[in-house]
């Protein structure tokens, strides 16, 4: 393990771990609103980890909706998670299966793009860096849910202390993130109509499979950049990658 | 603190559902042996695209100060950062709220 990467790793998921908390104590907070107990809330956050999927849950547990519609709703919201290890897989040939065990445990929406950003940027994607990114946002998440549920009774209302906004934010600007990516304006205009339509006409959670997939489709139909077979090289020797 | 075991037994089924689909796409890339160039390009498109549904729906079925929050967030975070960015979009609901009213 290399101490330096993992401490940079820390570093770097310390502020991902800060604009996470209040979605964390969000969680909790509205979990014990729909009748969790905080052991049930902090077993969600520890096995489940995934924020916007544990928000479809609590919701789906409070309406006593089947089981299998409650699982079947979280693979909806979490299907992304399929594509972000596809796209993953390029920059971590070299862990080992217990490693690579704990890289897709811990493989959440920054942890991706965090992951992928070091990666595009050529710089190694060492397991130490990835542990400290991934651990730093992992504890608290599972710790903040907690106190959020014990605090929830406190919180009332989350749209008078303006939490509601907090979320789309994130997520807007790791989108923005990826601005400089081909085809990124078509891609995420097509998502946005496709994903809006899809709430509309299909309902939740189906819009955030149904308008990702919009994009992805029109991505794999637009012309090609020149550049790809170097791409297409590169994908297949993850091994550059390698420390 | 009671345990529900029911509740228990879902929550783990989903924790399962959940890691199937972060290392499914891993499985499945690396059975093959080469990516298509058109692969390599859906798969360039996966965070902008995926991202974007997250956002899109919230600004639409959102009230009016939800819609000018993202959009005042958009601009903070071009020019200024993404920190910045939630204070702002944070900042505007408030004072939407507090001086006219959700």
């Amino acid at each position: 393990m290399n101490r330096a990467d993992f401490v940079e790793g820390l570093r770097g998921g310390s502020a991902v771990a800060l604009a996470s908390a209040p979605f964390g104590a969000l969680f909790g907070a509205l979990a014990v609103e729909n009748g969790m107990s905080l052991s049930e809330v902090a077993f969600m956050s520890a096995t489940v980890y995934a924020g916007a999927s544990q928000m479809v849950g609590i919701e789906l547990f409070g309406h006593n909706v089947h089981a299998w519609l409650i699982v079947l709703s979280i693979l909806a919201v979490n299907f992304r998670h399929v594509l972000y290890s596809a796209a993953l897989a390029r920059y971590i040939g070299h862990f080992t299966p217990v490693q690579k065990f704990f890289t897709f445990f811990l493989l959440v929406d920054p942890q991706f793009a965090e992951a992928v950003k070091r990666g595009e940027a050529g710089r190694p994607l060492t397991f130490a860096w990835y542990l400290g990114f991934g651990i730093i946002i992992y504890i608290p998440w599972v710790l903040i849910s907690v106190v959020g549920g014990m605090l929830g009774s406190f919180i009332g209302d989350p749209k008078a202390i303006g939490l509601d906004i907090l979320l789309p934010a994130y997520f807007l600007g790791i989108v923005l993130g990826f601005r400089k990516r081909d085809n990124f304006l078509p891609v995420a205009l097509v998502s946005a109509v496709a994903s809006v339509l899809a709430y509309h006409y299909v309902g939740s959670p189906w819009h955030v499979s149904l308008g990702a997939a919009a994009g992805i489709v029109l991505a794999a139909l637009l012309p090609l950049p020149r550049q790809m077979p170097d791409l297409e090289a590169d994908a297949l020797q993850p091994e550059v990658h390698e420390v | 603190m009671e345990f529900d075991l029911h509740m228990a037994l879902v929550i783990l089924a989903a924790a399962v559902a959940t890691f199937a689909t972060r290392i499914g796409g891993y499985i499945l890339i690396t059975r093959m042996k080469s990516i298509p160039p058109r692969m390599e390009a859906a798969l360039n498109a996966v965070p902008a695209a995926v991202l974007t549904t997250l956002v899109a729906p919230a600004f639409f079925i959102g009230g009016w100060e939800t819609k000018l929050a993202l959009i005042v967030a958009l601009f903070v975070c071009l020019r200024i950062s993404h920190t910045w960015m939630l204070v702002a979009a944070w900042a505007v609901v408030m004072a939407w709220r507090h001086a006219i009213g959700a």
